[in-house]
């Protein structure tokens, strides 16, 4: 599991528009370099980020080789309950890496 | 020092097909979205990008999606963001790799089914994937 870099208030008022910032570990490996040998590096990125306010999705994104390493991407929302944030990372070979972070809305 | 496979740059023509792809025949309006990079960066490997668009993101005034594109990468696209209302406001942030000097442009579907869009130009002093 790569490591991630969530950040949000964990606390809210209802109707509050609440920033969230996110940072996956990943080389985003293009596809267009070559090692050393000559041979082409295959392309391994995150090519999907996806996040849900309990259950429901609020913002999603398809990200694309010129993406630099280690993935940054920050949104807002709108705190409409408590309950939990669902962030999803979606690689080129089909794995899923999701985090769960919750907010109280008061 | 990497050594680089030998592939053509996202031309303009290349650059022009994928927003063509996304608009269709919709005009596409300058205005209301604010595209923000540094004008010069000395490292293309990681680059500030914020977008940024004047909408009220109501459930029928809203910013559905911002696509960025790029002039002389190896692909045009860059990233694609979907939001809505839900989202408050229409701002988004991330870092990207520039393989040269470039423009880079910003389109933002309205949910009106308009397109509105701003550009940047950067300098890069060292480009991305230049260094192992």
């Amino acid at each position: 599991m790569a490591r991630v870099l969530i950040n949000f208030p964990q606390r809210a008022k209802r109707g509050e528009i609440i920033e969230i910032k996110t940072l996956i570990q990943h080389p985003m490996e293009t596809g267009y370099r070559l090692d050393n040998k000559g041979v082409a590096i295959p392309r391994d990125i995150l090519n999907r980020f996806v996040c849900a306010y309990n259950g429901n999705e609020v913002f999603r994104a398809e990200l694309f080789p010129a993406i630099a390493a280690n993935p940054f991407v920050a949104f807002s929302t709108i705190a409409t309950e408590s309950g939990e944030l669902a962030f999803s990372w979606f690689d080129d070979r089909g794995q899923i890496q999701t985090e769960i972070r919750q907010i109280i809305v008061e | 020092m990497a050594v680089f496979a030998p592939i053509a740059d996202a031309t303009d023509a290349a650059m022009a097909e994928a927003i063509r792809e996304l608009i269709g025949e919709a005009p596409l309006e300058p205005g209301k979205v604010k595209l923000e990079l540094p004008s010069i960066v000395e490292n293309g490997n990681t680059v500030p990008l914020t977008v940024s668009v004047e909408s009220p993101m109501t459930a029928v005034d809203h910013v559905e999606s911002i696509h960025i594109f790029n002039q002389k990468n190896p692909q045009p696209y860059v990233a694609a963001f979907h939001l809505g209302p839900r989202a408050g406001k229409a701002h988004v942030a991330t870092r990207i790799r520039l393989a040269d000097s470039q423009r880079l442009i910003a389109i933002v579907r309205l949910a009106d089914g308009r397109f509105w869009s701003d550009s940047a130009d950067v300098i890069v002093t060292s480009a991305a994937c230049t260094e192992q």
